[in-house]
């Protein structure tokens, strides 16, 4: 080859490289409206290969759905672990990378609405497209809608309460059938726990990562206040509810020492300290359990749950959430109606996908726990559902009873949550690391930060 | 490459602007055929640069006078300079950071200088040792903090550092946990994690002062505090001024310490910093338009500090103006 020959080779493959690696840049929806009425489109959270029974179950819904609806083909797209990693959520939403249908928190309604990526899909959802959409929780429905418009469909929905771990109530005499109701009861549990040593936390709670200033919002809640005045305009915790939760923390970590030396925990950590048999108690969802056994290799008979204690009797509320999909801007009728169809046989019906028990029940997969509590209760969906969970049960729902018929009113988080939250998650840590901690400062100082927030954030 | 002779009247004229005798077509088109390669390849470079960093930085200063709700993005000014500079924690995670940065400079800066200046006097084990020294870079940074947060600052007795405190019989620490030993526990982990890259900067430049200096100043009868003083010093001050700048700059960037070691910003947001400031606005708020002002504010505060630093050191140096 002549040196310019050479030349002009090496330039050529240069600006083809170049050429490719931004084409390869370039994101595109992978569904598509074809003629003949062949409708695709593309769904996140596919289970990763590391859930092989979920990924399995999931794939053979895909085709059994495609079975039944010829005309419309799944493209489900796996996007790793972010499917439970709010920052990784943010920055597939803001990059414009999200699938057609794809998934989101409850509490990710605003940000999604804000980033211009999804589209409202009130017109299109009815029974005709979900069967089951009225039996669904007003609540669930309700906190994906804003302005009288729906913009996603709701696929869980859970509620907080009280888990312990049966098997150190039963080493430190305490009643397993009879779990705690109130915050003093908790307190005096959590010592006994705390005194059968070996690092045992009798009680654990968060006070990092936005997480301590989610969890002090359930506990106000369970004493019946609220994080901000109903017109969302001022803080509302700085008054003896607020004082409660942190002076309750304050002597079960100072006082009694019953809360274990390590704090500044989030998620993770208190899951996995948990899942090694080191927490008798802490406030979550029923679906805490099912992650200390998959993802920390806990066990299902250590696990029980109660209702979210209350500061005199039972509790005045509890903290809700879930998670559900929307749908992204810009998909044609047929796609968004495909869409639906799809959400309904995957998570919405009474025995099939999410609710097929008889599936899950040989597998490693809990049948039995309260959730996702996604239909009203007394709906004939709900009614099918419990039948179903009762019969083909592998954990044992007398377990969880205490919490199934005990329900506390739920409540949903306040506005401008997360900000909220990371200002509180100082008071929590201040009283869970200092046992010089001033609450009624740590108060005060805090609604003073949440008002500044409120003003400036509208 | 090929050569081009010009004809002597296209000489290029001292002084600024263009040419005043334009080249002739051919000869520019030739030119340019000529490189052509060149360009191709630094095409390459100029598109990663315009596209991951030049682009973003544009796009983060007009974000940060826009917002965007709804789907609908508008002008909103300096709304959101003001937001960010009236957010409860904005002028803590300055603080902090600014406390970080001059510990790290106190410490960071200086143990691996002195480590280098210890290692150039070892005439054995230099390989050794300076593999040694480098090990704790090629890890991981995410391991390295891990190994710090769950081994060597478990508040209990358990942990590495009580361990040794303890059996010292000095008093224990609650490191991450206490809220005046967040930032010196950061310092810590931080500087053991990076100090490898600039012990083997500092040796490099350390062998490279001639011999003969040290032996003059060794007649001249400087002990060995005099001969770093009078020789080790003033032979590597562009070295040390430029590590000093590039360390300030670095730890005003704090974000993978308090991220993984105090779990965001720690106990009584004793390890708020600016950038996980920036990180909550854009993924936990919400507010990519807040966090782009405060990426902007970062940004004139190091690229002040940058040119304030390099003017100083330049006419120190005598080579200013």
């Amino acid at each position: 080859m002549s040196v310019p020959t050479y030349r002009r080779a090496t330039t050529l493959a240069l600006v083809a490289g170049l050429g490719v690696t931004l084409a390869a840049c370039s994101t595109k929806s992978g569904g598509s409206t074809e003629p003949g009425g062949k409708v695709t489109i593309t769904v996140d959270c596919q289970p990763v290969g590391a859930q092989a029974e979920l990924l399995r179950d999931w794939n053979a819904d895909v085709v059994a759905f495609q079975n039944e609806h010829p005309n419309i083909t799944i493209k489900s797209v796996s996007v790793g672990a972010q499917c439970n990693n709010p920052p990784d959520f943010t920055a597939r939403l803001q990059g414009g990378t999200v699938t057609d249908v794809f998934y989101g928190y409850m509490t990710d309604l605003q940000q999604v609405i804000d980033s211009g990526q999804a589209m409202e899909i009130s017109q299109y959802v009815s029974k005709d497209t979900i069967p089951t959409w009225d039996s669904v929780d007003a609540g669930a429905k309700a906190a994906f809608t804003d302005g009288g418009k729906l913009w996603g469909i709701p696929t869980k929905n859970y509620s907080m309460g009280l888990v312990y771990n049966k098997t150190l109530f039963q080493r430190a005499g305490l009643d397993v059938k009879n779990p705690p109701k109130t915050w003093a009861e908790v307190r005096a549990a959590a010592k006994r726990i705390a005194a059968l040593g070996g690092g045992i936390a009798g009680y654990s709670d968060y006070s990092a990562g936005n997480t301590g200033g989610w969890h002090f919002t359930a506990e106000l809640y369970s004493m019946g206040g609220q994080m901000v005045s109903t017109d969302a305009k001022k803080a509302d915790f700085n008054n003896p509810m607020g004082r409660q939760v942190l002076q309750n923390l304050k002597d079960m970590r100072h006082a009694d020492n019953s809360m274990g030396t390590k704090q500044l925990l989030q998620w993770a950590d208190l899951l996995t300290n948990a899942g090694a048999g080191k927490v008798g108690m802490f406030v979550g969802a029923p679906d805490t359990t099912t992650a200390i056994v998959t993802q920390f290799q806990g066990k299902y008979q250590d696990w029980a749950m109660g209702p979210m204690p209350g500061q005199d009797g039972a509790a005045k509320a509890t903290l809700g959430g879930g998670e559900g999909y929307f749908f992204k801007k810009g998909l044609t009728a047929d796609q968004v109606k495909a869409g639906l169809l799809w959400l309904a046989y995957e998570k919405l019906t009474p025995g099939k996908g999410q609710l097929d028990y008889v599936r899950a029940k040989p597998e490693n997969q809990p049948v039995g726990l309260p959730q996702p509590q996604l239909f009203t209760v007394g709906s004939q969906a709900h009614q099918q559902d419990l039948t179903l969970r009762k019969a083909n049960a592998n954990i044992n729902v007398e377990d969880f009873a205490a919490f199934e018929n005990n329900p506390v009113p739920i409540k949903f988080e306040p506005p401008n949550a997360q900000a909220i939250y990371a200002v509180l998650d100082a008071a929590m840590s201040a009283v869970l690391t200092d046992p010089n901690a001033k609450v009624d400062q740590l108060l005060a100082t805090a609604e003073s930060k949440v008002n500044q927030v409120l003003s400036t954030n509208g | 490459m090929a050569i081009v002779t010009l004809p002597a009247t296209e000489n290029r004229p001292a002084g600024r602007g263009r040419s005043a005798v334009r080249r002739p077509y051919s000869v520019r088109r030739r030119r340019v055929r000529d490189n052509m390669t060149g360009y191709a390849f630094l095409s390459g470079a100029v598109l990663c640069f315009a596209v991951f960093a030049w682009y973003p930085m544009i796009r983060g200063v007009v974000m940060s006078f826009q917002r965007t709700r709804r789907g609908e993005t508008r002008w909103v000014g300096w709304d959101n300079y003001e937001r960010i500079v009236n957010d409860p924690g904005f002028w803590t995670a300055w603080k902090n950071t600014l406390y970080f940065s001059l510990l790290a400079l106190v410490v960071g800066y200086a143990v691996p200088f002195v480590v280098a200046i210890v290692f150039n006097e070892f005439r054995h084990a230099r390989g050794y040792l300076r593999a040694l020294v480098y090990l704790p870079v090629m890890l991981p940074p995410a391991s390295a903090l891990f190994l710090f947060k769950y081994y060597a600052y478990d508040p209990s007795d358990a942990g590495l550092f009580n361990a040794v405190l303890k059996a010292l019989h000095l008093p224990t620490s609650q490191w991450m946990q206490s809220t005046t030993m967040t930032m010196p526990a950061m310092v810590i982990a931080s500087t053991w994690m990076n100090m490898g890259g600039a012990v083997l900067i500092y040796l490099a430049a350390l062998q490279s002062i001639p011999g003969d200096l040290y032996e003059a100043a060794e007649l001249d009868g400087a002990g060995i505090l005099g001969r770093v003083r009078h020789v080790t010093i003033p032979q590597t001050r562009l070295i040390l001024s430029l590590m000093a700048m590039l360390q300030v700059v670095a730890t005003m960037q704090l974000f993978v310490e308090p991220l993984i070691l105090a779990n965001g910003a720690g106990t009584q947001d004793a390890a708020l910093t600016v950038a996980y400031l920036i990180y909550q606005h854009g993924f936990f708020q919400n507010d990519l338009n807040g966090a782009a002002a405060l990426g902007v504010i970062m940004l004139l505060v190091l690229g002040g500090f940058s040119a304030v630093y390099v003017r100083l050191f330049s006419t120190q140096d005598g080579r200013g103006r």
